[in-house]
């Protein structure tokens, strides 16, 4: 990828970006496609350029180099119309209002060419008991879903969600998971940064990992870090002690130390790196 | 996707729309804004309605400076701590990133701003009229009421729109700007009568609009015989608009550089 030329078929396609911030460079020559209809997660440490990447895509902040095409335009230069095939749910959320829910809604449905009904959105966001309650009023979790509410009534072809489920709990984040899938259903293409390395492993179609100002790989998933191939860890217990093998066959070594134990083998564990461990890796902080 | 923009029109109504509703539905903004004014007519209308001459009450004169002050709240107050909420809570951030027209908002909050000045104004007048029997404006003095309320009403607002910049958030905006708009109201003849403050007072409430409104509004509520009391002794209706309008222009200059839809701390 790096070096092609821009992907103009791509939903988002970067180029050698570059931003700095005085004499710091956040983003430091990133290249990016995220094909049309995927989930593409957005992974990194806080201060390794994410959300200035996505605020970039999103025409929030200039950038100081590269080339980056979202939807096909420039967003520097992102039109109304650009603007209304967009969808962004932010970190720091839509604020207070005296508004409720449905008036929110229907007034942010007003900018756009062809919005979505409010209620099917709060129905599919699961607000729909609190349609008539002031925005200022719902709790933590519901306001996050208000949020994305407002980020999908325009009918994006694109959402942005930067750290959306931060502050759930772990049955609400469940729902937000099967939302953000039917959103996937209905063709929307979603780019997702997140903190939780379990949301990217359920929802993403492709992650990537970004580290100073870099992208260290991109891949699917179950094969981010070489995990598919990596070799697995098997742990057992024999004479009293703790016992450990790393293998690239562990189906054979199984078998084979089944043949030395009459029955179970004690205390038998096998396991392949995890996002996590990959992940950390990745970013140069394994412990 | 071949459904037309909605015109920067229409979204300028739903924008009003939202405005009106959040500032009525506040309560702080509509006690702070709306009620501060009506209730000091009412105590200085009961108290201080000693002769200023001429046969004429204090409160006459009140009623123009009280006028002047709404115009003030509603216009500088209320921006500069609004939008400075706004800010700091991520509602601009949000709206910068539809496809809502730039113009839209502004115009939402002009509609707000109008329809919270002239419902100040009404209360004032007919409590003034009714409670106070203050003699309310007639013919001709109605065409200078209205352009010193909206001269100076865009004035107060663009400034606000300016100040809010300079907030961190709503309550330092409250913090800061509403001692400032309590100390123009003593010093530019609002609660005293301006020709009886020091001249060093009057020449710093001169630099600001309030003092101009307050100015322009006492050419309507009081007979012209009057007018040889105002330090200039004259209503100097000119040079009212003169000051208003360079405000004006001064603060649109201001909103134009230092106008921003993130908050400072978002880079």
């Amino acid at each position: 990828m790096p070096g092609d030329p821009l992907d103009p078929a791509a939903a988002i396609s970067v180029r050698g970006l570059a931003k700095r911030y005085g004499p710091s460079a956040a983003v430091d020559g990133l290249d990016l496609d995220i094909r049309r209809g995927e989930i593409f997660a957005l992974l990194g440490p806080n201060g390794a350029g994410k959300t200035t990447t996505v605020e970039i895509c999103e025409g929030y902040r200039s950038r100081d180099g590269g080339e980056v095409r979202v939807l096909g335009e420039d967003p520097s230069v992102g039109s109304r119309r650009w603007r209304a095939r967009l969808g962004i749910v932010l970190q720091s959320g839509a604020g207070d209002s005296q508004l409720t829910c449905r008036e929110l809604l229907r007034a942010q449905g007003e900018y756009y060419p062809d919005p979505r009904d409010p209620d099917e959105v709060l129905e599919l966001v699961g607000l729909t008991e609190k349609a008539g309650a002031r925005g200022r009023s719902l709790s933590g979790g519901q306001r996050r879903r208000l949020d994305v509410a407002l980020g999908i009534v325009g009918g994006p072809e694109l959402l942005f969600l930067d750290e959306p489920t931060t502050g759930f709990d772990p049955e609400a984040r469940r729902h937000f998971w099967s939302l953000i899938r039917s959103l996937r259903d209905l063709g929307t293409t979603m780019l997702l940064t997140t903190h939780y390395l379990d949301e990217a492993e359920a929802l993403a179609d492709r992650v990537a990992v970004i580290a100073r100002g870099r992208l260290m790989e991109v891949a699917v998933p179950a094969a981010l870090g070489g995990r598919g191939t990596a070799p697995a860890v098997v742990r057992w217990t024999e004479d009293g002690a703790r016992r450990s093998a790393e293998t690239p066959t562990p189906t054979a070594f199984v078998r084979e130390l089944a043949g030395r134990f009459p029955g179970e083998i004690p205390d038998l564990a096998v396991s392949r790196p995890t996002l996590e461990d990959v992940y950390l890796q990745m970013i140069g902080e394994r412990s | 996707m071949t459904a037309p923009l909605p015109s920067p029109i229409r979204v300028s109504r739903v924008r009003a729309g939202v405005e009106l509703k959040e500032f009525f539905r506040q309560r702080e903004a509509v006690v702070f804004t709306l009620f501060f004014p009506v209730m000091l007519l009412v105590v200085f209308g009961a108290v201080l309605n000693y002769d200023i001459g001429h046969g004429v009450s204090f409160t006459q004169y009140f009623m123009a400076g009280i006028i002047a002050a709404g115009i003030l709240g509603a216009g500088l107050q209320n921006m500069a701590i609004g939008i400075a909420t706004e800010r700091s809570d991520g509602t601009l951030k949000g709206l910068a990133g539809t496809p809502m027209p730039k113009s839209a908002y502004f115009l939402g909050k002009v509609a707000q701003v109008l329809a919270v000045t002239l419902l100040i104004e009404v209360l004032l007048l007919l409590i003034g009229g009714l409670l106070y029997g203050v003699s309310l404006p007639s013919g001709p003095e109605w065409l200078t009421f209205a352009w010193v309320t909206l001269l100076g009403s865009a004035a107060c607002t663009l400034l606000g729109i300016a100040l809010s910049s300079v907030a961190r958030n709503g309550r330092s905006a409250s913090a800061t700007v509403t001692p400032v708009a309590l100390v123009l109201e003593f010093i530019s003849g609002v609660f005293f009568r301006f020709d009886q403050l020091p001249h060093w007072m009057q020449g710093i409430a001169s630099v600001f609009p309030l003092k101009w409104m307050a100015q322009g509004l006492r050419s309507v509520f009081l007979p012209d015989a009057l007018a040889a009391q105002e330090p200039a002794h004259s209503w100097e209706l000119g040079r009212v608009a003169l000051v208003l309008g360079i405000w004006c222009v001064v603060g649109l200059l201001l909103c134009a550089r230092t106008f921003r839809w993130r908050d400072r701390a978002d880079g």
